[in-house]
C-alpha cells in the first residue's frame, strides 16, 4: 500500500504514544513500590494500625498502576523488533543485552514477589511478606537502570565498536553501557523524577481526604490518621526527590552540552554559539532563518549552566547544524531538531518539576507537627493539620481551601513534566535514533509497509484509550473513599506451614 | 560446541519454558467456560489458581524475546517484523488479558465481571493459537529475501500448517490447563476436570500427532523424531495417569508433552532459525545470526549467576500456593 506518509512519521508516532503512556504507569509503580513498602515496614515495626491502612490504601492504587505498567512494556519490548528492525539488526548485540538483563533480573523479581505479596497476606510471616515489597521495589529500581542503560547507548554510544564486515555495532565493554556517566546521572535523575511523581499522587489523594475531614465531612478518625502520616510521608519524600531531580537534572544538562550541543540549544533556541550565552526565559523563533524573533533572557545565565562559570562560550544550533553537515553530509537542516518541541519539552518539564517541589516544600511547612508551633495550634495525629504559616498565625479559611486544592492538583504535576522530559530528550537527539550512528529514518523494518503500521498505532491507540478510561475510573473509585479502615491486620502472624484448620480458611484476597 | 549454539538452546529453554507454564495459564483462562466452570464461583476458583504465579510464567516470555534480541539479533529483527499482525494480536491480547485478571474483582458490577472474564477466554485462547501459527511458520521457513527480510503477506502465515500448529498448540495448553486443574483445585471442578480429561486429550493427540508428522516430514531429523515418540507418548501416559487419580504425574506428563512438542520444532529448525523458502542460502542460521562471542560470553555468565535463582524463588511460589482452591475457599465478592 503507497499512502503519502513515511514509514518513519507512523513508526516514530507509534513509539512515542505508547512510551509515553507506558511511562505515566512506570514513574507511579517505582515509587510507590518503595513508599508502600515503606509504610509496611512502619507497620511491621510499630504494631500501629494507621499504618496498615496506608499501606493496604496505597497498595491498591500501585496494584492498579502497575498492571498497566506491566502489560503495556510486552509492546516495548516488542516493536522494536516489528518497527524497528533495521535498528535492532544495527544494534542488537549492544542493545539486545540489558533488554535481556531487564527481564532475567529485574522483571522476575518484581512478578514472582508482587504475586506473593498480592496473595501471600494469610501465606507469609508478615516481615516476610514486606520483604516481598521491598524486593518487588528493588526489582522496579533495577529495572529503569538497565532499560535507561540501553537509552543512554542510544543518547551517548559508548562500549562498541563498529564490526568492519557487517557494519553494525559490537559490544566491547558491558560495564561502560552499564556505568557510563549517562546512564548513572540519568538513571539518578528519572528514579528521583520517579519518587517525586508517586509522591505527589500521595500528597494530592491525602490532601484530598485531609481537606475534606478539614472542612467538617463526617469522617472516620483513622481514616484521617492514615492520610495524615501518608501526607507527612510524601510530603518528605517529594522534597527530597524534587532537590535530587533538581541537582542531577543540573549535572545531566552540564553532560549533555558536553555530549549533545545540539539537543541543549534546540533546548534553549540558542541559535549561534555565544560567549558568555544567556539562559533563554521565553522565545518566538524563526526555524527557517535560524534566528529568534522575540527573546527574554538572562545574560550569561546559560554558560553557567553549562560549564559553571559566567563566561564560557555555548555552542549554537546553526554552528552545530553546520558542523554536522560537513561531518556527515547533507545539509545544515537535516541535522536540526525540531526546535519547538524541543524547547517547549524542556521547559514544561522543568515547570511541572520544579512546580510540585515547591507545593511539596510550602506543604512540610505548612502541615508542620511541632517545628515552630504553639501548643495551641498543635492536632491530634487522628486530626487534619491546619495549616500554620507562623508561630501563631494560622491560614485564613479561603487561602487555605485554596491551598489544598493546589495540594490535591499537585498529583498531576510531575505525571506532566515526566512525559515533556521524555519528548524533550528523545525529540532532540533527532535526526539520530543511536547519536551520530544511525538515523531514525534507516532504522525502520524495510518489509513492514506503512499500511500495516497505520493499523498498528491505530489499533493501540484504540486499545490504550479504552484502557485509561477504566484505570482512571478505577483509580478515583479506589481514592475516592480513602483507606477501609474496617480492615484489620491478621489476628495472628502466619506461617509458612500452617495447620489444616488454617490452610483451609478462604483466601485472603483473590481475583 | 559454539556459544552461539549454546544460546540456541538456551532460547529454546526460554521459550519451551515459557509454553509449559504459561501453557496451563492459558488453559486455565479457556477452561473458565463451560467447560469446566459453572457458577461465577467456580470461575473465580479456576482463575485464583494462577492468581499468584501468571505474571511470572508471562516473564518467560519477555526474557525469551528479550535473550533471542541480546543473542541473535537477526533472528529477532526478522521474527519480530515478519509476523507483525500475529504479534500485534499477541501482544494486545496479552495486555487485555493482564488486565482482566487485575481488573475483573475491582468492581462489584455483573456486566464488568462478565466482560473481563469473557476478555480472559479469548485472549487465552487467541494468544497461544497465533504462538502456535508463528511457530509452525518460522520451522516451515517463510520468504525469506537476500536482506534478511520477509517478502511474503501476512495472509499467507495462515496456511495449512500453520493453522494445524495454532489448533494443536492451543489444545496442548487447554490439555495442560485441565491437568493443572486437576491438580490444584478441590470438590466439583476436580472431579470434571478428570472426566474432561481424556475426553480432550484424544482430540489433542490426534492433531499433535498430525502436526509432529507434518513437521518431521518436511524438516525433521534423528534427534526431532525421537522428542517427537516422547511426545505423543506422553500424552495419552498422562490421561492414563489422570484416570488414575495420579493428579501430580498427570501434570507432569502434560507438561512433558508440551516440553517435547517444541523441543521437536527447535531441533526441526536447528542449525537455522528462519529458514527461507525462496532460496536456501537466504536463511538466517545459528552461526551467522549470533551476537558477538564478547556479547554472548557476557550473557552466558549473567544466565548462570542468575538463572538458578529465578528457578529457585518461582518454584517457591508455588510451594508458598500449594494448597488447592475450592468453592468453600472463595471469599466473598468485595
Amino acid at each position: 500500500m503507497e499512502l503519502a506518509v513515511a514509514q518513519e512519521t507512523v513508526a516514530r508516532w507509534q513509539f512515542g504514544v505508547t512510551t509515553v503512556y507506558h511511562f505515566l504507569f512506570v514513574p507511579l509503580s517505582i515509587s510507590l513500590a518503595g513508599i508502600v513498602a515503606a509504610l509496611e515496614t512502619a507497620w511491621v515495626r510499630t504494631g500501629k494500625v494507621k499504618y496498615f491502612h496506608a499501606t493496604k490504601f496505597w497498595g491498591k492504587l500501585f496494584l492498579i498502576n502497575l498492571a498497566m505498567g506491566v502489560v503495556t512494556g510486552i509492546l516495548q519490548e516488542f516493536q522494536f523488533g516489528m518497527n524497528w528492525s533495521a535498528y535492532s539488526r544495527f544494534v542488537g548485540d549492544v542493545f539486545g543485552a540489558p533488554l535481556a538483563m531487564e527481564a532475567l533480573i529485574a522483571f522476575f523479581f518484581e512478578s514472582t514477589f508482587i504475586g506473593l505479596w498480592i496473595f501471600g497476606w494469610d501465606r507469609l510471616p508478615k516481615r516476610l511478606h514486606c520483604a516481598c515489597i521491598w524486593i518487588v521495589a528493588l526489582g522496579t529500581v533495577l529495572s529503569a537502570w538497565f532499560i535507561l542503560a540501553a537509552n543512554s547507548f542510544m543518547q551517548h554510544p559508548v562500549g562498541y565498536r563498529i564490526d568492519p564486515v557487517s557494519g553494525r555495532a559490537q559490544l566491547t565493554d558491558i560495564w561502560q553501557v552499564l556505568f557510563q556517566d549517562t546512564t548513572l546521572v540519568v538513571v539518578f535523575h528519572t528514579l528521583t523524577a520517579a519518587f517525586l511523581t508517586g509522591a505527589a499522587l500521595v500528597v494530592g489523594i491525602s490532601a484530598y481526604h485531609l481537606a475534606r475531614a478539614g472542612r467538617g465531612a463526617e469522617t472516620d478518625g483513622r481514616k484521617t490518621a492514615a492520610m495524615r502520616v501518608s501526607l507527612r510521608l510524601s510530603l518528605v519524600v517529594a522534597v527530597v526527590a524534587g532537590l535530587g531531580t533538581a541537582l542531577s537534572g543540573d549535572r545531566l544538562a552540564k553532560v549533555m552540552f558536553e555530549q549533545q550541543p545540539m539537543k541543549m540549544a534546540a533546548a534553549e533556541a540558542l541559535w549561534d554559539t555565544e560567549a558568555p550565552a544567556p539562559f533563554s526565559i521565553l522565545s518566538v523563533g524563526d526555524v527557517g532563518e535560524g534566528r529568534n524573533l522575540v527573546a527574554l533572557e538572562i545574560p550569561a545565565a546559560l554558560s553557567f549552566l553549562a560549564e559553571g562559570d559566567f563566561s564560557s562560550p555555548v555552542a549554537g544550533i546553526n554552528d552545530t547544524a553546520e558542523e554536522q553537515a560537513r561531518e556527515f553530509g547533507g545539509s545544515r537542516e537535516d541535522y536540526i531538531p525540531d526546535i519547538f518541541m524541543t524547547y517547549w519539552g524542556f521547559r514544561l518539564m522543568i515547570f511541572f518539576g520544579m512546580a510540585g517541589l515547591a507545593v511539596a516544600a510550602a506543604g512540610l511547612w505548612l502541615t508542620r507537627k511541632r517545628f515552630w508551633l504553639h501548643p495551641a495550634h498543635r492536632t491530634g495525629e487522628d486530626e487534619p493539620p491546619h495549616l500554620m504559616l507562623t508561630r501563631n498565625v494560622r491560614m485564613n479559611a479561603f487561602l487555605s481551601r485554596w491551598s489544598w486544592r493546589v495540594a490535591v492538583l499537585t498529583l498531576a504535576f510531575p505525571l506532566a513534566g515526566n512525559s515533556f522530559g521524555w519528548i524533550f530528550t528523545e525529540m532532540g537527539r533527532q535526526p539520530w535514533v543511536v547519536l551520530d550512528l544511525q538515523r531514525t529514518a534507516d532504522a525502520v523494518s524495510p518489509d513492514v509497509g506503512v499500511g500495516r503500521q497505520i493499523v498498528s498505532l491505530a489499533a493501540l491507540s484504540a486499545l490504550y484509550a479504552v484502557l485509561a478510561v477504566v484505570e482512571a475510573g478505577l483509580m478515583v473509585k479506589y481514592a475516592r473513599p480513602g483507606p477501609d479502615v474496617g480492615e484489620r491486620p491478621p489476628a495472628k502472624d502466619p506461617t509458612l506451614r500452617p495447620s489444616d484448620e488454617d490452610g483451609d480458611q478462604p483466601l485472603a484476597f483473590a481475583y | 560446541m559454539h556459544l552461539a549454539d549454546l544460546w540456541f538452546i538456551l532460547i529454546a529453554l526460554l521459550w519451551t519454558g515459557y509454553f509449559f507454564l504459561e501453557g496451563f495459564d492459558f488453559g486455565i483462562g479457556v477452561l473458565t467456560t463451560r467447560l469446566l466452570a459453572r457458577s461465577g464461583t467456580e470461575r473465580r476458583v479456576l482463575i485464583n489458581t494462577i492468581g499468584p504465579v501468571w505474571d511470572g510464567n508471562e516473564v518467560w516470555v519477555i526474557t525469551a524475546a528479550g535473550a533471542t534480541f541480546a543473542a541473535f539479533p537477526d533472528w529477532y529483527a526478522t521474527m519480530f517484523s515478519a509476523f507483525y499482525l500475529p504479534l500485534l494480536a499477541v501482544v494486545m491480547c496479552l495486555i487485555v488479558r493482564g488486565v482482566a485478571f487485575e481488573y475483573r474483582a475491582k468492581r462489584p458490577g455483573a456486566r464488568w465481571q462478565r466482560s473481563w472474564e469473557r476478555a480472559v477466554v479469548w485472549t487465552s485462547a487467541i494468544t497461544p493459537f497465533l504462538w502456535g501459527v508463528i511457530f509452525a511458520n518460522m520451522v516451515r521457513g517463510i520468504a525469506i529475501d537476500a536482506g534478511k527480510s520477509y517478502a511474503g503477506g501476512q495472509g499467507e502465515l495462515f496456511n495449512g500448517y500453520a493453522v494445524l500448529g495454532g489448533f494443536t498448540t492451543l489444545a496442548l495448553c487447554v490439555c495442560h490447563g485441565t491437568a493443572f486443574a486437576a491438580l490444584k483445585t478441590d470438590g466439583e471442578i476436580r472431579e470434571r476436570a478428570r472426566r474432561l480429561a481424556p475426553v480432550l486429550g484424544a482430540g489433542t493427540l490426534l492433531m499433535l500427532l498430525a502436526f509432529l508428522l507434518w513437521t518431521q516430514a518436511g524438516s525433521g531429523n534423528g534427534r526431532s523424531l525421537g522428542t517427537l515418540v516422547v511426545a505423543c507418548a506422553a500424552l495419552p501416559a498422562a490421561l492414563f495417569l489422570s484416570r488414575l487419580g495420579r493428579e501430580g504425574w498427570a501434570f507432569v506428563l502434560s507438561g512433558l508433552t508440551v516440553v517435547a512438542t517444541f523441543a521437536t520444532l527447535f531441533l526441526a529448525l536447528y542449525p537455522e532459525v528462519m529458514p527461507s523458502t525462496l532460496d536456501s542460502d537466504w536463511s538466517l542460521t545459528v552461526a551467522d545470526a549470533a551476537s558477538g562471542s564478547y556479547t554472548l560470553t557476557v550473557m552466558t555468565v549473567i544466565a548462570a549467576v542468575f538463572t538458578p535463582f529465578v528457578l529457585l524463588y518461582q518454584s517457591w511460589t508455588y510451594w508458598v500456593f500449594r494448597r488447592r482452591i475450592s468453592v468453600d475457599r472463595i471469599p466473598a465478592a468485595h
